[in-house]
């Protein structure tokens, strides 16, 4: 339909952004007849994304252009960005844009900088970019996931985890549970993605690939080596991020500082 | 005779009333020495100080918000103090690793909160933290202590709140604590069950002569079960005393 109204490329994108952001104010007000609030952190995400994606999109074709050195800026500047995002996820702990940050490094960085080095990615910034971006962006979602859920199942369970230390249990012991369940539901998305590859899900990067002339077969294969490498990089940050925020919740003197009230 | 709190001079240097002379004649196990807290700047306990002697009950009175159990969470160092400390057998317990003074410092919260398993997996959890196995035999007798003889293998999942709180206070027991700490043992309890745990406190204070802090908003039951009284108000102590003293003040 709007094809029909907008002549224009540009007019085009621009009233199909506003159709997709009116689905999602849509579940907006949805969610807000349940009294779940979530009007301005959508609405600052959705305006957020719209910016960065078009000054993204305005300077990509120079940044593809460039020399290959620029592509370690270019993700360690994604890194940064991912770090300072995924921090809200644990407001009340100190130090949660470190542990994010720290943690987006080990697991997504390692990654590439390990498939760099087995020929699995390739060193043009028009490759590693793309691919180290989707690394780099799973690896944030991981690391808020289990944040969030960290957060919340110690701020459900304070007098467990404090009768636990009253018993002389050191911190490690004391949320030794919630480590895990964090860790485990924040790779839930990683895995379900890999268990319905080709079924529930055709990327866009094998449509890309077949579309621009290669094989098939190569073409979901490495649709596959995209995945597995972004649950690599997702269990990694999952697995530095939980360990790091775990001692970042307690005091020297092993005091919990995550309360209700904060 | 009243004791004024804060003042040090006065209230350690009269002479103690007869109700508390017998455990005053003990050695200090524990003393708070000018304790305070305070969140936001607004104090929650005000340089509280007092000795607590070995074989001694204190019960802590006070109404909601007096800071009763901030207090409490203060001497075992669950909550940081904002300016003064405690000391434990006569050593400041700044230089006690923490979970060491947990162990010393038992407690038995308002709440029972018990892990997922068995009693037995409960009564165990403090010993395994320091790599000591509590044998079967030593569990069933801590259970007997608390009335729950044959509990070992049931389920925390299907215990009454008196149940689980005689549970709490024998896993508290179980880490052989020098003092323990009670925060409202019982009010989370029904009217019944409260009198069998508090009557069974009574029988394990008196039977194994523990020093116990217990915070109470219950005059009657503080004057059943304690030696001495502290009665906070707005974070300040404003009177210890013996129980007569302090009720008749």
């Amino acid at each position: 339909m709007l094809k029909h109204v907008f002549s224009g490329q540009l007019q085009l994108g621009l009233a199909q952004a506003a159709a997709a952001a009116m689905a999602a104010l849509v579940v907006v007000l949805l969610a807000r007849k349940r009294q779940i609030h979530l009007e301005r952190e959508t609405l600052v995400a959705l305006l957020r994304g719209m910016v960065q994606i078009v000054a993204l999109g305005s300077v990509l074709v120079l940044l593809l252009r460039g020399p290959r050195w620029t592509s370690f800026f270019l993700l360690a500047a994604m890194v940064f960005a991912a770090g300072a995002t995924s921090r809200r996820r644990a407001k009340g702990i100190p130090g949660a844009f470190q542990v994010s940050t720290c943690s987006i490094a080990c697991g997504a960085g390692s990654v590439i900088v390990l498939m760099t080095w087995l020929g699995v990615l390739d060193t043009d910034v028009t490759s590693l970019i793309p691919v180290g971006s989707m690394l780099i962006a799973n690896a944030m979602n991981t690391n808020g996931l289990a944040l969030n859920r960290f957060r919340a199942d110690v701020l459900a369970h304070v007098g467990e985890i404090e009768t636990a230390l009253a018993l002389g249990a050191g911190p490690n012991q004391s949320v030794a549970s919630y480590v895990q369940a964090s860790f485990e539901a924040s790779l839930i998305p990683a895995i379900d993605s890999l268990r319905s590859l080709g079924i529930v899900w055709i990327p866009g990067l094998m449509a890309g690939m077949l579309l621009s002339g290669a094989r098939p077969v190569y073409a979901a294969i490495y649709q596959f080596v995209v995945l597995a490498m972004i649950f690599a990089a997702s269990g990694l940050t999952a697995l530095v991020s939980t360990l790091l925020i775990r001692s970042r919740a307690f005091t020297a003197a092993e005091q919990l500082l995550l309360r209700p009230s904060l | 005779m009243i004791y004024r709190a804060g003042d040090d001079d006065n209230v350690f240097g009269m002479t103690p009333p007869e109700s508390s002379r017998r455990s005053s004649l003990n050695p200090t196990i524990l003393e708070a020495e000018r304790l305070s807290r305070a969140v936001s700047g607004i104090a929650i306990v005000h340089e509280i100080s007092v000795q607590v002697h070995a074989g001694e009950v204190l019960a802590i009175v006070g109404p909601s918000g007096s800071g009763k159990s901030s207090f409490l969470r203060l001497l075992n160092r669950l909550d940081e103090p904002t300016s003064g400390t405690v000391v434990l057998e006569g050593i400041d317990y700044r230089q006690i690793p923490p979970r060491e003074l947990r162990r010393k410092i038992g407690m038995v919260t308002q709440r029972p909160f018990l892990f997922p398993g068995t009693v037995a997996a409960n009564l165990r959890f403090g010993p395994l933290e320091r790599s000591e196995t509590l044998s079967d035999n030593a569990i069933e007798l801590l259970l007997r202590q608390v009335g729950l003889p044959g509990y070992t293998p049931r389920g925390v999942a299907n215990l009454s709140g008196g149940e689980a709180q005689r549970v709490c206070l024998a896993r508290a027991l179980a880490n052989s604590p020098v003092v323990l700490l009670m925060d409202e043992p019982t009010s989370a309890l029904d009217d019944e069950s409260k009198l069998g745990v508090e009557s069974l406190i009574q029988g394990i204070i008196k039977g194994s002569r523990l020093t116990c802090i217990i915070v109470t908003h219950d005059m009657a039951q503080a004057a059943r079960m304690a030696n001495r009284v502290m009665i906070l108000e707005a974070g300040h102590a404003v009177r210890i005393g013996s129980v007569e003293e302090v009720l008749h003040a």
